[in-house]
């Protein structure tokens, strides 16, 4: 019983791990030049984007979450930190010059995005 | 999204102008319908599209435009949170309402014991009664944990999820199956479980009341924006609402009245009150052809002013815009706190697993309910959003208080840099100086009269944009003098002018220019000096190769510039001046506001020159100008501060626009600067240290030292406050006050 417990702690964390830190969700392809990205329950929806590089891409949040934790969205990389009003879309648009992962978050880093440029 | 955009268009004075703007409007790729109110000056745009991208190709077509875009939105944000702020009260006090007589019932040892025929269906019921009220007041950290786990991430939500649904798990298995749990660790955590969600739920409530007070700078200046507008239409004049008022509008504004948008005034005069942009305390006097801009509050006279500027396009909404990102940007010292704070849950995670696992090894079956309490109690402490919070909410505070003094940061990078400056470079003329030179001594060489030296100057002068030639062209203005036409004018960078007049070659300006002519000035060299020695700049003037005179001209030093340097002194900031100007003036200025270091006779183009020298002395230097002719330098400073007068300002030009002329700004910078640093460090040094105390201490390590393990509730408590510790530190900020009036 004891080791069995052990196993499953040490399985759990090893779970951890990977689901957290070395698997990626799936990824969403763009359609069109805009995505439309839905801010609720700690989560941005979809939370990673692919575009391709030197192409322009707008993103439209639609927060429905009305906590102080949902209500800046901050694109450190590109320097670009917007106000999402409660209810309503707040379109961001950026051209990516360089190819790699950049990281879309709330002021807290709870919420968090990716934008996959290829 | 399908929405309705309202522009306002100008420049139509035709029904072919109608058609071409609604084309240009059609063809932008999302617009669905595009109809043109040529009565009205407006177009209605249906379709998925940007008002950017229409203003745009109104623009494009040849005609003006801009969104005429209601100023609901502050409110709707606000009504929203308010709405949020109840929700979370609310939950409060169901949770309480069930938590605190459950935690009065276990501790005062009136609930009966698990393991009897009565004690199992009434704690049954309460397990039951504790997941209603987890599903009501709670239900937000399970949607948002399990959304977050399916896309791999996990937050605040995961870490209450888990903690308190941990607890209640292990509860309901101890009162429905107690013969599995070792007797000793037979415990019923529901209590735990609602006070947990209670706290959380409360702390989410005091951070958003916290968080309320960390906006008022933006609020302040949306407040400034009046709901309505006096407009003048078919000679009558109406109160609209503001989103109503269109470009090149007429406008009529009253005393005491707030200007609504950006224009200039067409009839009457008045004096304005900028002082909430711009920080500077007196009324500026307003006639025909100035402008207004919003947000102002007219004191006297009434006048009628033409729209030029409404919606998002005024300077008021552009200050408020820039004022957001900067408050939304983190500095250098932000991001590493950022990457600490996007891997602490899974790590927080991993923690109660360990947790757990030692706790069961070590303690055995006996000490089983230890590491239930531990593994619940690690999850619960533990405050990811304190970390997170640290620097962006003193940011936030920092960039908006230094707005309410006219200053405007440009990013949380340029408020960092600026606390570590340890050189500051002021330009001479609009800096130190008020920026307005007038003519002080005109004095002739023999054969000449004072009348025929400023004639002469003025004449060559009347072609150039410099503001020393707009002074001498003033003055002979002022005494009626007729000015003569003169040929090839040459501005010579750094020197002076020549120009042609009758055939002689005239030349004004320093001493190099006369040197490279070759003309003799030994005649007025001395009162030369001896004007440049009183804070004067003395122009020789020349006809050919014979000296005609001395024009001195001098530029008053600003009341306030001599407290100013001793502010930034003080601040432990070594003063350089920088100046286009010669020696002897340049140092006459600097004595009188008390600056030591001074390089003059430097070329507009070398400024960034020096700058770099300083650089490479290793300084971190900052360059204070006017932000146009100083670009280059205030470019190359470590932090450039551009000096703005009124509401005239050159907002992308630097990294810290001063809205108000005088030099206190900079050193009001500056401290904002030191303080919003010193807050971010008492907030990161405090998040860190909860945190890492408070995950051992959960974990148990006192326990073996001193028998101590931390009740889960006392977590959940420390843990709402964590945050909440964080916001009320920054928000201390609120009450920085400016060094100017000391």
């Amino acid at each position: 019983m004891i080791w069995l417990i052990n196993l499953l702690g040490l399985a759990l964390m090893l779970a951890i791990v990977w689901w957290f830190w070395i698997a990626k969700p799936a990824t969403t392809q763009r359609q069109g030049d805009t995505v439309d990205i839905l801010v609720d329950d700690g989560v941005y929806t979809p939370s990673r984007i692919e575009t391709p590089v030197n192409q322009p891409i707008t993103l439209r949040f639609l927060r429905k979450d009305a906590s102080p934790c949902a209500e800046q969205v901050i694109f450190s990389d590109f320097d670009i930190s917007a106000e999402l009003p409660v209810d309503d879309y707040k379109a961001i648009t950026l051209t990516p010059q360089e190819k790699g992962e950049y990281d879309f978050t709330c002021q807290m880093q709870m919420y968090r995005g990716t934008l996959i440029v290829i | 999204m399908t929405a309705a955009t309202r522009l306002s268009i100008s420049g139509m004075s035709c029904a072919g102008c109608v058609a071409s703007v609604e084309q240009a409007l059609q063809a932008v790729p999302g617009v669905e319908q595009a109809e043109v109110n040529f009565a009205e000056h407006t177009a209605t745009v249906e379709g998925d599209v940007s008002a950017d991208k229409l203003v745009e190709a109104v623009k494009q077509a040849g005609y003006d435009a801009a969104e005429m875009k209601g100023q609901n939105a502050e409110a709707d944000k606000e009504a929203a949170e308010m709405a949020h702020y109840r929700r979370l009260l609310r939950k409060t006090a169901v949770a309480a309402v069930l938590g605190v007589p459950l935690v009065i019932g276990d501790m005062g040892g009136f609930l009966p014991a698990l393991d009897t025929s009565l004690g199992q269906p009434i704690w049954l019921f309460l397990g039951l009664l504790t997941l209603g009220v987890m599903i009501y007041a709670g239900g937000h950290f399970f949607t948002g944990a399990w959304k977050a786990f399916r896309v791999h991430n996990a937050n605040m939500d995961t870490l209450i999820a888990l903690g308190t649904g941990a607890a209640w798990v292990y509860s309901v298995v101890v009162v429905l199956f107690p013969d599995t749990v070792p007797s000793l660790a037979r415990h019923a955590y529901f209590e735990a479980a609602v006070v947990i969600i209670a706290l959380v739920n409360l702390g989410g409530a005091l951070e958003m009341r916290a968080r309320g007070k960390t906006s008022e700078a933006i609020r302040r200046l949306i407040g400034l924006q009046p709901k309505t507008a006096r407009v003048v239409r078919e000679g009558k004049e109406q109160d609209v609402p503001i989103d109503e008022v269109g470009l090149g509008e007429t406008l009529r504004i009253r005393p005491g009245e707030r200007i609504p948008v950006d224009g200039d005034i067409i009839d009457g005069h008045s004096s304005v009150d900028e002082s909430m942009l711009t920080g500077e305390p007196l009324p500026v006097t307003k006639q025909v052809g100035d402008e207004v801009v919003a947000g102002t509050i007219n004191v006297s006279g009434s006048f009628l002013f033409q729209s030029k500027r409404i919606g998002a396009d005024t300077v008021l909404a552009q200050i408020i815009e820039m004022v957001r990102r900067a408050q939304g940007s983190k500095p250098a010292i932000g991001r590493l706190v950022d990457k600490v704070a996007g891997v602490f849950v899974p790590a927080v995670l991993l923690v109660a697993v360990a947790t757990f696992l030692i706790w069961f090894n070590l303690g055995g079956e006996v000490l089983l309910s230890h590491a239930i309490v531990a593994t619940v109690t690690v999850l619960i402490i533990a405050c990811p959003c304190a970390l997170g919070l640290a620097t962006p909410i003193s940011i936030m505070v920092g960039v908006g208080k230094a707005a309410e003094y006219g200053i405007l940061i440009r990013n949380g990078e340029a408020l960092q840099q600026a606390g570590k400056l340890e050189a500051i470079v002021l330009d001479k003329t609009g800096t130190v100086t008020v920026g307005r030179p007038s003519v002080t001594h005109l004095v002739p060489a023999a054969d000449y009269s004072e009348e025929q030296v400023l004639q002469l100057a003025a004449s060559l002068e009347q072609g150039s944009e410099h503001p020393l030639a707009h002074a001498i062209v003033e003055a002979a203005k002022q005494r009626e003098i007729t000015l003569s036409d003169v040929q090839r004018f040459e501005a010579i960078t750094g020197q002076g002018v020549s120009a042609e007049l009758d055939g002689d070659v005239c030349y004004l300006g320093n001493v190099r220019l006369m040197q490279s002519q070759g003309i003799d000035i030994g005649e007025l060299q001395d009162r030369a000096q001896q004007l440049a020695g009183q804070a004067e700049t003395p122009m020789y003037l020349a006809r050919g190769q014979q000296l005609v005179g001395i024009v001195a001209v001098a530029d008053p030093i600003k009341d306030d510039s001599a407290a100013a340097v001793r502010r930034l002194q003080q601040l432990g900031l070594k003063v350089i001046m920088l100046t286009g100007d010669n020696t002897a003036t340049a140092q006459a200025v600097a004595r009188q506001v008390g600056i030591d270091e001074v390089i003059a006779e430097v070329q507009p183009q070398d400024k960034n020159r020096h700058i770099e020298q300083l650089q490479q002395r290793g300084e971190v230097v900052a360059m204070v100008g006017d932000g146009i002719n100083d670009a280059p330098a205030l470019a190359q400073a470590d932090v450039g501060f551009a000096i703005g007068s009124g509401t005239d300002v050159a907002i992308e030009s630097a990294d810290v626009t001063l809205m108000r002329g005088s030099l206190h700004g900079v050193a009001d910078a500056i401290a904002i600067s030191h303080a919003t640093l010193r807050n971010i460090k008492q907030n990161l040094f405090g998040a860190f240290v909860y945190n890492s105390l408070g995950i051992p201490i959960a974990a148990g390590i006192l326990y073996p030292i001193m028998g101590l393990m931390l009740n889960p509730m006392i977590a959940g408590a420390a843990m709402a406050m964590s945050s909440v510790t964080v916001v009320s530190n920054a928000n201390r900020l609120r009450w920085f006050k400016s060094g100017a009036q000391s």
